[in-house]
């Protein structure tokens, strides 16, 4: 009866494609506002996850989240290197200079400034030069987007000069950055060149990375770190997801994005659901002559989900081809790197869509197993 | 044998207790049956004591004006609906005695049906429509159609097997309606206004149709009809009026003289 069920389905042209349509919109929708949340939600912490040297990261106690700090003091980045289990601490300075190009384009930019000694912290991912190259006078690296913007359609280029607030810079690496929340170009320099770039304040260092020693945890070290310093410590990932936390708290991203879910939620499910109890309705006397002839009401309600899964299972695949199709076409676009469809979402999106379309079937199923099969002898 | 279609020897007992064969009492038999139909403080009494009997081998049309109580008294003979008092037997097994499960199985091996809107699936072909009875008795689809192509090749509908209902004429669906009704050999077919929809000429010709593919010696037909030009076709005539039978008339023609005698 498999085959009655999906022909009985395919065979209404206009309601079949009804049926698919809302689940493909639906699948879109929630698949696609998912990604782009989640998507800028990972923006928020991409300087923390391009530190791929330090597990640690120490702030003050009262730091929020990544984009607003409160400057430590040099003794505190001692204090770290004294705590049992810490391997090593080196400082990492964040501002927010104005560059400008020698033609005028001007642009606030996020600095980075990395131990001078070691680097730790430095950009991993070069399209052009090498993070060592920040050892060089007024050195800086600079991501795609910074020098897309201040030097448009020119070819990557070493050696270019910029200024910083007034001092003057010599790009020596280009780079490939994770997109930040608020698509800024992303510089690198040396800690002691990057606090000049930016107006003095009495204390400059942003935080304190740290590595924890071999046989010491992280979260071991990061207690251990607070106890000793009174300084705030936190993984990467737990400094990570407190600044997504304060994001989805803090601002109406997540409800602005949760309404534009719901609604293709609700629709998705009203008009499949009504759309299906249309068919169904119409499909009355079919299933009322099944019914006479034998068919069980189990065996209808089995078709009837049969139908419905079929309708979710190419619904689905249609909607979520096409949020997968829109991040593969839209992913060498620098200002939308970073958006992505994660499989957690297609999954999520997966489970949501079968309910949608279990909860339109109700209506019909209950219409059918209350329907009397004497029916089909009423004229 | 089709897979899922109980097949009886002569004389055997089925699992509902079905004596299959010449040698069995009426193919029908109804006594002092009632039906009444409530709703809210409405109650209906359509059938008011029927004492009603059908034999194999014959066709019996159950006649009448509008609202009598004919299609109600199909319904609770062909078991979709529950009669509100007295005793139904139908192929020797007293219906009462079927839990709801086993009503649709009876129904799904004994019983076939031929509506007055025939009530074919419009996305279905012709020959998939016949085939429906066995693909709800589990045959395989191939099977399935292979033998309602070949039950419609009978009916004169070899040319028309793919057709869609919405491409054949009345006459034609009808005739896949009754393939419907009789790929399965169904021991007991009931009707329900076959011709009325249709015009006289293709009445004729399903009647026809039923009276020499339907009527076995081993079948019975049950008609419920308001068309006085198929009476010709009956075996016996049973008149209903006001929920009661009251009057049984038998025709002279014979189609199994030796389950008559």
């Amino acid at each position: 009866m498999n085959f009655v069920a999906l022909q009985m389905l395919l065979g209404d042209r206009a309601k079949y494609l009804g049926l698919i349509f809302a689940v493909a919109f639906s699948t879109f929708l929630m698949s696609h506002q998912s990604s782009i949340f989640a998507g800028i939600m990972r923006r928020t912490t991409s300087q923390i996850m391009d530190v791929p040297d330090a597990n640690l990261w120490v702030m003050d106690r009262k730091t929020q989240y990544f984009d607003e700090v409160k400057a430590l003091t040099d003794d505190d980045l001692y204090r770290v290197r004294g705590v049992p289990g810490i391997e090593w601490a080196v400082p990492l300075f964040k501002g927010l200079p104005r560059a400008k190009a020698f033609d005028g384009n001007f642009r606030v930019v996020i600095m980075m400034g990395v131990d001078d000694a070691t680097l730790v912290g430095a950009p991993r991912n070069m399209v052009l030069g090498s993070a060592d190259d920040l050892r060089r006078p007024d050195a800086v690296i600079i991501d795609r987007v910074g020098y897309e913007f201040f030097f448009p359609g020119q070819p990557y280029e070493l050696g270019k000069p910029l200024e910083l607030n007034d001092h003057r810079v010599n790009i020596v690496g280009i780079y490939n950055s994770s997109a930040p929340f608020q698509n800024l170009p992303v510089f690198y320099s040396r800690y002691s060149q990057a606090v000049t770039y930016v107006g003095r304040e009495r204390n400059q260092l942003s935080f304190v990375l740290a590595k924890a020693a071999p046989g010491v945890s992280d979260r071991e070290a990061s207690r251990r770190i607070e106890a000793v310093t009174g300084l705030r410590a936190a993984t990467s990932s737990e400094f990570g997801w407190q600044t997504i936390w304060y994001y989805i708290d803090h601002t109406g991203i997540p409800i602005n994005f949760g309404i534009t879910i719901g609604i293709a939620l609700v629709v998705g499910t009203i008009v499949a659901g009504q759309t299906f109890y249309i068919f169904t309705l119409e499909n009355l006397k079919q299933f009322g002559a099944l019914k006479a002839i034998g068919v069980t009401n189990w065996r209808i309600t089995g078709m009837i989900l049969l139908q419905a899964l079929m309708v979710g299972v190419i619904g689905f695949s249609i909607g979520i081809g096409m949020t997968a199709a829109f991040f593969e076409l839209t992913k060498n676009v620098l200002d939308l790197r970073g958006f992505s469809l994660l499989w957690q979402i297609a999954a999520g999106t997966g489970g949501t869509v079968l309910l949608i379309v279990i909860l339109a079937s109700l209506m019909s199923i209950r219409r059918v197993l209350v329907l009397e099969p004497a029916i089909v002898f009423r004229g | 044998m089709i897979q899922g279609v109980a097949e009886i020897s002569p004389g055997e007992r089925s699992p509902f207790g079905v004596l299959h064969g010449r040698f069995e009492e009426s193919a029908v038999s109804c006594r002092r049956v009632t039906k009444e139909f409530v709703s809210g403080d409405n109650r209906t009494l359509v059938l008011r004591g029927v004492d009603f009997d059908v034999s194999f081998g014959e066709m019996t049309l159950l006649v009448g004006p509008s609202g009598c109580g004919k299609t109600t008294l199909l319904s609770v003979i062909a078991g979709l609906l529950d009669p509100t008092g007295g005793n139904i037997s139908v192929l020797g097994q007293n219906m009462d005695e079927l839990s709801g499960a086993d009503s649709i199985l009876f129904r799904r091996k004994n019983l076939g049906f031929v509506f007055q809107q025939y009530n074919l699936l419009p996305a279905l072909t012709a020959a998939e429509n016949a085939a429906v009875p066995l693909l709800a008795a589990g045959v395989p689809r191939k099977r399935a159609v292979d033998k309602a192509s070949a039950m419609l090749a009978e009916l004169g509908l070899e040319q028309r097997l793919y057709a869609l209902p919405s491409q054949l004429s009345g006459g034609q669906q009808q005739r896949v309606a009754l393939a419907r009704a009789l790929v399965h050999e169904p021991r007991l077919i009931v009707c329900d206004e076959p011709t009325s929809a249709l015009d006289h000429e293709t009445g004729h010709a399903v009647m026809e149709l039923l009276t020499t593919v339907a009527v076995r010696e081993d079948r019975a037909v049950i008609v419920v009809t308001h068309d006085s030009r198929v009476f010709d076709f009956a075996d016996r005539i049973a008149h209903m009026d006001d929920g009661r039978i009251v009057r049984t008339e038998a025709s002279e023609k014979a189609h199994f003289p030796a389950t008559r005698n």
